[in-house]
């Protein structure tokens, strides 16, 4: 693949780059390289796990096998601002299900749905470790604590107002 | 006398994460004292003495657990530090990255001296950004004031430390699905033996603890382990971190001393139930994995083998509190999807068996349970049970067994009346 067809900026490729010798086997890069391609766009496309398997010297279908394992890596794009509600038991109890049912009217999205406008995104995810702000949620990769509907309006605007 | 905070000692401070706040408060004065003259068979000697028992949910003494590495060193060891606190019910290691990193990190540099280690991974779940942040700027700190990298305080011991971040997976808590996950794979749980203290990260012998057993490290090494093990109950030593969430007033991290009453912590220190009029039905008192506990069943001590003999485990001591508008079913619907989805899917009773409890009890819920449906649920539970290569079977089974057995007529009463008793206000 040449320099000018990569699917990342010249400044993701540095770190990358930088990853790949940064633990003691090189196979171990790949999460964290990971983890820049979808810092960067937002998600990982298939283009983009081939060029990850290029720079580890790797199967593009292990990537793709190591991608769909683990839940934050979107294989398709995202909202600008990607909701994330916690659904176990200890924010069920404490309502999410209604911050969720709010959001969705709201926004006119279902979990795993984007906006129209590209703005929102909703998805319902497990344990955020946060049960003691239950109903709790994360946007991006901000926490949201104490999400109840009233607090979920107050997150919109304030999104809305950040475009 | 009031209790002595130890774990939670720096957390209300202003800036509490920074190392010179640390330092201000007797940071890192153990790891003085130990690189001072003490040998790292001496520390962990004295761990061992302390009893201190794993704080990740199987509670597995820590110093014997590092008396497993073999003795030749003609390969590389590795601690990984488990910071994928990942167990439904359990923020308590959040509190401690997010809040007193340096604590965690003085207990790594530790553990990592007393097995004789040059390399300490330090392994976080995907959705901690904000620890992963602080953790990397706690570990920038301590090498610039000569408490990692080479020659560590002139003792000419060398540590390095490096933050792994998770991307999404509760199997990836499991200390040999966390190998994999970190040696850039798919999370899938290794066979043991060999355990991997002989056969770990990279093919090394390699020492897996949790972050809160770590914390308790710098306490052992500056004052003993007969004052560790004066604290708390025999064989259930030491400070310990109890969450408590759900239907509970102040929902939050409380430290206490293992042996702590489940009621006294629930009332006196989270401030009773949330809704005064709405009874206690039910607790789990270790993470969502472990066995509940009916109201008149309550009446326990916190600790490993109290908890044991009341028929469930302390596990990551992540309580869950539900009150009398608590349907059971629903609630064991929500937890059952959670496996389901997180099982990885390698052994067919827990691959198979998820999928079951989810598609039984979300008939049963939306009142379309058939009368043999509580006995298949069992049935199925004890079919995974012991048939898995890693605990992931237990964690599921025993939940899904515990709730229809202790609250076999609501589970009756959905095929009966064809519906959830608790209309709407049930977790759905």
């Amino acid at each position: 693949m040449s320099a000018t067809t990569i699917p990342v900026s010249p400044e993701t490729d540095r770190r990358i780059d930088a990853v790949l010798d940064r633990y003691p086997r090189r196979s171990s890069a790949l999460l964290p390289a990971l983890h820049l391609v979808q810092e960067e766009k937002g998600w990982v496309s298939t283009e983009a796990m081939e060029y990850v398997a290029g720079k580890l010297g790797v199967a593009p279908a292990f990537v793709a096998g190591v991608v769909s394992f683990y839940t934050m890596f979107h294989r398709r794009p995202v909202g600008k601002h990607h909701l994330q509600i916690c659904r176990t038991l200890s924010c069920m109890l404490r309502g999410s299900r209604d911050t969720m049912n709010h959001l969705a009217s709201r926004l006119g999205i279902g979990p795993g749905e984007v906006t129209r406008d590209g703005q929102f995104s909703l998805e319902w995810v497990e344990c955020l470790g946060a049960c003691d702000t239950a109903p709790c949620a994360q946007v991006n990769d901000e926490d949201v604590p104490l999400l109840d509907q009233a607090a979920a309006d107050a997150l919109v605007e304030r999104l809305r107002g950040k475009r | 006398m009031a209790q002595e905070l130890l774990l939670t000692r720096n957390i209300h401070r202003e800036r509490s994460e920074t190392i010179d706040v640390y330092l201000r408060h007797g940071g890192y004065e153990a790891l003085r004292k130990v690189l001072k003259g003490t040998t790292p068979e001496a520390l962990l000697n004295e761990v061992k003495a302390s009893e201190l028992r794993g704080r990740g949910g199987a509670g597995f003494p820590a110093g014997m657990k590092w008396s497993f590495l073999p003795k030749t060193k003609d390969k590389p060891r590795y601690l990984c530090v488990n910071a994928d606190e990942s167990e439904p019910g359990t923020f308590k290691d959040r509190l401690l990255i997010e809040k007193d990193p340096h604590l965690v990190l003085e207990g790594i540099i530790l553990a990592s001296y007393a097995i004789e280690c040059h390399t300490a991974f330090f392994y976080i779940r995907g959705e901690f950004h904000r620890g992963a942040r602080t953790f990397e700027k706690a570990i920038a700190e301590a090498y610039q004031k000569g408490f990692l990298g080479k020659n560590i305080l002139g003792s000419g011991y060398d540590l390095d430390v490096l933050v792994y971040r998770g991307a999404g997976a509760y199997i990836c808590g499991e200390e040999t699905a966390l190998l994999e996950s970190l040696e850039g794979k798919r999370g899938l749980p290794r066979l043991k033996p060999p355990f991997p203290a002989v056969v770990g990260l990279y093919g090394c012998p390699t020492i897996i603890n949790n972050v809160e057993t770590l914390a308790n490290v710098p306490y052992i090494a500056e004052r003993g382990a007969a004052w560790f093990a004066s604290i708390g109950r025999p064989k259930n030593t030491g400070p310990k971190l109890f969450c408590l969430s759900g239907h509970v007033r102040k929902p939050g991290v409380y430290e206490a001393p293992l042996g702590i009453p489940l009621l006294e912590l629930l009332n006196d220190r989270a401030g009773g139930m949330l809704h005064p009029d709405r009874p206690l039905k039910a607790c789990v008192p270790g993470g969502s994995s472990m066995k509940i506990l009916p109201a008149s069943r309550c009446d326990v001590l916190l600790d490993f083998d109290s908890l044991a003999a009341a028929g469930t485990s302390l596990g990551s001591a992540g309580g869950m509190v539900m009150d009398s508008s608590t349907c059971m079913v629903g609630a064991l619907l929500n937890l059952a999807e959670f496996y389901a989805h997180e099982s990885c899917g390698q052994c067919t009773p827990c691959r198979e068996g998820t999928g079951w409890f989810v598609q039984v009890l979300r008939r049963l819920e939306t009142g379309q349970g058939r009368p043999e449906d509580p006995d298949l649920l069992i049935d199925v539970a004890r079919k995974v049970e012991g048939n898995t290569i890693c605990p992931f079977g237990e964690a599921v089974a025993w939940p899904v067994g515990s709730y229809v057995a202790e609250f076999r007529s609501e589970f009756d009463d959905h095929v009966t009346r064809k519906a959830c008793p608790f209309g709407a206000a049930s977790v759905r």
